[in-house]
């Protein structure tokens, strides 16, 4: 988190969970686990493996999401590249000791301008994005 | 936070060929009409009024060189429609309901 323009175009969802730092950190970087709650995966806690999420397709996408690990620091930090319908964003995830439990930040940046490739060069970013954001808005009426 | 009105914007990219010009400049920065125009598939006053509502939404640019008016991309401008989308972070919400399920599932 560098600046607040930065910050501003994240997306952050944060809860205290009454669990200890640990059990957080298995339920967040083993793939099993994470399959039960987030997504299938191939996921590894290493710096620089490359994986994949993968949704249910949709009819304009895939249902990919491609990642890189960025940063590994067991029971505190854990960071991947998350590059979805042509935009590419990074998942960050932070854990801090709370009052009976531990809490979990999640937050995903990169949705704005602050990032060039999100707009140039690829290839069908903005275009596969739009058609979802659509179905998206689409799906709320 | 502050939260600007983000209809403005939402309204300039419901439209695929604007959706067009605006990638197309944020692709290959600045451009006349005419350079628009080439790979816009409508005709040139048709492009120019859809600059018109691009800018208005502020999403587009445009300068004056001579007898050239030359247009260019402005994504700061989505920024409102990206905090829109902030507030339905659904995904992640549901996600964290099912990994508070999980934990509770979990060998200690």
């Amino acid at each position: 988190m560098s600046n607040a323009s930065e910050t501003s175009r994240a997306l952050v969802v944060e809860r205290v969970f009454p669990h200890p730092p640990q059990k957080l950190w298995r339920a967040l970087t083993d793939g099993s686990l994470l399959a039960q709650w987030l997504l299938n995966n191939d996921f590894e806690p290493v710096v620089g493996r490359r994986f994949q999420f993968r949704r249910e397709p949709m009819p304009n996408w895939n249902g990919v999401i491609d990642c890189e690990v960025f940063v590994v620091e067991p029971f505190k930090q854990l960071s991947y590249s998350w590059v979805a319908m042509g935009l590419e964003t990074v998942v960050r995830w932070t854990l801090t000791p709370a009052d009976g439990g531990t809490q979990l930040r999640m937050e995903q940046s990169g949705f704005g301008p602050d990032r060039e490739a999100n707009y140039k060069g690829a290839k069908y970013g903005w275009q596969s994005f739009f058609n979802v954001l659509e179905r998206t808005l689409t799906d709320l009426d | 936070m502050a939260t600007l009105n983000p209809n403005p914007v939402f309204r300039a990219l419901a439209d695929p060929t604007r959706r067009a010009i605006f990638q197309q400049l944020s692709r290959h920065g600045e451009q006349t009409v005419h350079g628009l125009t080439r790979h816009a598939g409508v005709s040139q006053p048709a492009v120019s009024k859809h600059l018109t509502v691009l800018k208005r939404a502020k999403l587009v640019r445009h300068r004056r060189d001579g007898r050239e008016t030359h247009y260019r991309a402005q994504p700061e401008a989505l920024a409102p429609m990206v905090d829109w989308l902030n507030l339905y972070g659904a995904f992640w919400r549901d996600r964290f309901d099912r990994l508070e399920n999980l934990l509770g599932r979990m060998d200690p």
